[in-house]
């Protein structure tokens, strides 16, 4: 819960996240600019690699004149700003009770084989960070994994191994239901109401 | 105005009343942890679930429920039975059982409601958190795991002191409070948060393991270490006091008190003056009463008047200061009470006070300050002051060095000048003053101790007559003193002619030969070396070097004695405990001398001198109420320095002897310096 590691490091907006500042400060009224406090918190970790620092957090005190503890509690509250310095690559398991039924412990278990780390570790080269999350909100594709703002879904043991390994090759993964389905639509086709398919409906591969 | 029915009572309420007040107006009770009536209400803790109807079918926070017209309220139904043990068991889910070794234990919300409305078992077998130790600074002692997370000590660092470090981090189960990093809680009123915290996750450090509440004696008191006369209970045990907390008083001191006031109590145990002495050959010796009083008699004797002077400090109480007066004046001497070098006349006695009231402050619509800054002279006046500010109803001011007073504060310039403007109207702040319908001026001892203070004071009574800040049901002129024996002094006219200055330059220069120094701390006592120093008071603080004689005096908690707040309110304190070794109160010291000395005062027991003080000043009988002084434009104009104003008080933690001789005191002044070492570690405390 306490911010593990003390970044000595300063830490200012770069000039287009400054820029980008401005916008936001006009979406509140005139002595309410804490409202930005949660994408500025997001913007500043986006900048810094991932993670939220001390430095980071006074930064953003002092630009929306809050006091400090205000922007901790927020930082410490909302579980996708992260306290700890995270790797290159931070991989985001849905372990939430529709993806747990639809298989997330072998996700789970997959990725820990792969990657040699528990959930909340990185590697010791500092590429990769595991996180477990609560619902991804994507249960109809579940099991899901989150990654760079894109979801990986459908998953099983071994989906998921081929994610990582393309992820280790350097290969980009294509996100997206990993069984061959398209977005959240039946696999093969309607199961029901078959009489009512309009007669050019794809779901999403061929006729 | 709702009507509305609570366990069959109705009752009106006034607009925006919730369901919780309203049930306390009727005279139910209702359980709670988080609400506070002095702090917002945040309806986080569920405690006080009713069942209401018209409205859903499911309990209602009653704290957070605004009271509405036809509500039927029930508190007492098997329902709300039911709700309440069901919130006192989650409650009690995480909240280990170690009661026996928590300093709350006997004064516990949690202990007692859970004896009232718990089911007494619990049927939770998972794990149970742990939280660790938080380090909130040396007055502050945390044991989270008890925390059930009211909030109430993050909301009064928000809106009560000010500061705002205290917060809640993560969520849900692994919601802990804590300070920024960890940091001391910054605030002269930390210690209340002691008292708010509900259970025993907050407790006071000074006082941990010491007693248990139902071992100490109460005794219900006053507080000398500001002007304010915060009312207090002192706990004791023997000869020990163990604690001061704060009693309620809504016109001085709401429910808060300084922290000086609560936990300096550990100085009257310490350096403590318990015996006469005289100094022989250089050096002090103990001595008899009697012989020291002969010695005292002897230097006296032949003397004039002019060549003995009195000195009284900052703490001293009424009767003991008129004992003094009257065995002076029987010497024809005179006494002096600016010990601070104040130019503050006693002609008026509204010159001297502060006239608004300290509850008059919740009706000023523009402050403001000169030379002052309460934060330190006096902080649960300041507190207040903060209270109105929050309510942007009213503007403030100051004239001064910019002090962080925990609100925002128009600086208007550090310079006397800045009264004339205003005078003259070229000041922006001179039409804010014109406009209100309540304008306070408060002048600090910064602006009176000065060479120029006449000048400052003529300038104010001038702008309090121009922009009509006296009017028939108020007068805005303000006067707020640090030292709870002035008021009183000045009202028994304790003034020599030049002041303090005039008998230190009058001992370095030969002319008195004797000063009688009651308890006055806070003078360079080094020149005061020529002449022969009586000094009679409490503790061993700068007042006994380079005294002749010593006389030892009580300190507050160990006589029942008449102070006069800033307002002029008379307030009385008790004895809680007997002085140390042959410490005796000073009026009957004085009256013990008199009789050597040969002019034996006219009273033998407190009954008469006190008999003797209201025949002489007959506004010291009415107790706790704040008077009301005439109005009158004194003085006249002297020119102004052009230098800034100095702040009476530099250290918030050493304004008296009580204070410097306190351990406690020396840590929070280490960790106001240094907050991120707030604490020694002692390897037992984790």
């Amino acid at each position: 819960m306490s911010i593990a590691v003390k970044d000595s490091e300063e830490f200012v907006f770069s000039p287009e996240n400054l820029a980008w500042t401005e916008g936001q400060l006009k979406k509140y009224p005139k002595n309410r600019q804490m409202s930005c406090v949660m994408p500025f918190l997001q913007r500043a970790q986006e900048q810094n690699h991932g993670w939220v620092s001390i430095p980071i957090m006074e930064y953003i005190a002092d630009f929306l004149d809050m006091p400090y503890i205000r922007v901790h509690e927020v930082a410490s509250f909302y579980s996708m700003y992260n306290l700890k310095p995270v790797g290159k690559h931070v991989i985001e398991v849905c372990t939430t009770t529709p993806c747990w039924l639809r298989g997330s412990d072998d996700v789970v278990r997959a990725c820990k084989d792969e990657l040699g780390i528990g959930f909340g570790e990185t590697t010791n080269d500092g590429e990769y960070t595991l996180l477990e999350v609560e619902c991804a909100g994507a249960c109809v594709n579940a099991p899901v994994i989150a990654y760079k703002e894109q979801y990986y879904e459908d998953l099983d043991d071994v989906s998921t191994r081929k994610f990582i390994k393309d992820l280790k090759a350097g290969v980009s993964p294509k996100p997206g239901p990993q069984n061959g389905r398209f977005k959240s639509c039946p696999m093969g086709g309607p199961t029901s109401l078959k009489d009512m398919v309009p007669n050019d409906a794809t779901f999403g591969g061929d006729k | 105005m709702p009507m509305l029915k609570i366990d069959g009572i109705e009752i009106e309420v006034d607009q925006g009343t919730t369901v919780l007040q309203a049930a306390e107006q009727a005279g139910i009770e209702i359980p709670r942890f988080c609400y506070h009536e002095r702090l917002s209400i945040a309806g986080n803790c569920r405690m006080c679930l009713v069942e209401v109807s018209p409205g859903p079918p499911k309990p209602a926070a009653s704290c957070a429920l605004p009271a509405a017209d036809g509500m039927e309220v029930k508190t007492n139904t098997e329902k709300v039975k039911k709700f309440r043990e069901g919130v006192m068991e989650f409650l009690l889910i995480n909240h280990p059982l170690d009661c026996p070794i928590c300093d709350q234990g006997g004064e516990c919300d949690l202990q007692d409601q859970s004896m009232a409305y718990g089911i007494g078992d619990n049927r939770y077998n998972e794990k149970r958190r742990i939280v660790k130790e938080k380090k909130m600074g040396p007055l502050i002692r945390t044991i989270m795991t008890r925390c059930i997370h009211c909030t109430r000590c993050v909301r009064f660092a928000d809106e009560v002191a000010g500061v705002p470090s205290l917060g809640a981090i993560g969520r849900g189960e692994n919601t802990q409070i804590t300070t920024y990093q960890e940091q001391a809680f910054q605030s002269e009123m930390s210690g209340n948060v002691v008292d708010l915290c509900p259970v025993g996750a907050l407790t006071s450090k000074p006082y941990t393991f010491k007693a248990r509440p139902w071992e100490l004696k109460n005794t219900e008191t006053i507080d000398v270490h500001d002007a304010l006369g915060s009312n207090i209970r002192v706990d004791s045990r023997g000869r020990a006091i163990m604690r001061a907390l704060p009693r309620v008083n809504e016109d001085v001191n709401e429910e808060w008190i300084s922290d000086k006031t609560r936990h300096a109590v550990d100085g009257l145990g310490k350096n403590r003056l318990d015996r006469p002495y005289v100094k022989k050959n250089g050096k002090l010796q103990e001595v008899s009463w009697s012989e020291a009083f002969n010695l005292i008699s002897k230097k006296i004797a032949g003397l004039n008047g002019n060549q003995i002077a009195g000195l009284v400090g900052d703490l001293c109480d009424a009767e003991s200061m008129y004992a003094f007066k009257q065995m002076m004046n029987s010497l024809g001497a005179k006494i002096e009470c600016r010990q601070d070098g104040s130019k503050i006349e006693t002609e008026y006695r509204s010159g001297y006070l502060f006239n608004s009231g300290v509850a008059g402050i919740d009706d000023a619509d523009a402050v403001l300050l000169v030379g002052s800054n309460p934060r330190h002279e006096s902080p649960v006046l300041n507190a207040r002051l903060r209270q109105r500010w929050l309510t942007r109803e009213c503007k403030f001011a100051n004239i001064g060095p910019e002090v962080d007073l925990s609100y925002k504060i128009e600086q208007l310039g550090d310079s006397a000048g800045i009264l004339q403007d205003i005078l003259d109207g070229k000041n922006n702040f001179a039409d804010v003053l014109d406009k209100a319908k309540k304008p306070m001026i408060i002048l600090g001892q910064g602006a009176l101790n000065r060479m120029d203070s006449h000048g400052i004071l003529k300038l104010v009574y001038d702008i309090v007559d121009k922009y009509s800040l006296v009017k028939d049901d108020w007068n805005g002129f303000n006067v707020l003193q640090t030292a709870a024996s002035r008021v009183a002094a000045l009202d028994m006219e304790l003034v020599r002619d030049g002041g303090v200055d005039a008998i230190i330059s009058g001992a370095e220069g030969g002319d008195i030969k004797v000063v009688y120094n009651l308890g006055a701390d806070e003078i360079d006592s080094k020149r005061l070396k020529k002449a022969f120093v009586i000094y009679q008071g409490s503790h061993g603080d700068e007042g006994v070097r380079n005294a002749d004689v010593i006389l030892p005096g009580t300190a507050y908690t160990e006589k029942s004695g008449t102070y006069l707040n800033t307002e002029g309110r008379v307030q009385r304190t008790q004895q809680a405990i007997f002085g140390p070794g042959e410490a005796r109160e000073d009026w009957t010291i004085f009256r013990a001398l008199s009789e050597v000395i040969g002019n034996t005062l006219s009273f033998d027991d407190i009954v008469q001198l006190r008999a003797a003080l209201i025949e002489d000043y007959p506004h010291f009988a009415i107790l706790d109420r704040k008077p009301i002084a005439e109005w009158a434009n004194t003085g006249t104009m002297a020119p102004l320095l052009n230098v800034g104003f100095t702040m009476a008080i530099s250290d918030f933690y050493a304004t008296n002897p009580i204070a410097r001789a306190s351990e406690t005191m020396k840590e929070c002044r280490n960790a106001m310096s240094n907050p991120n070492h707030a604490e020694g570690a002692t390897g037992t405390n984790g």
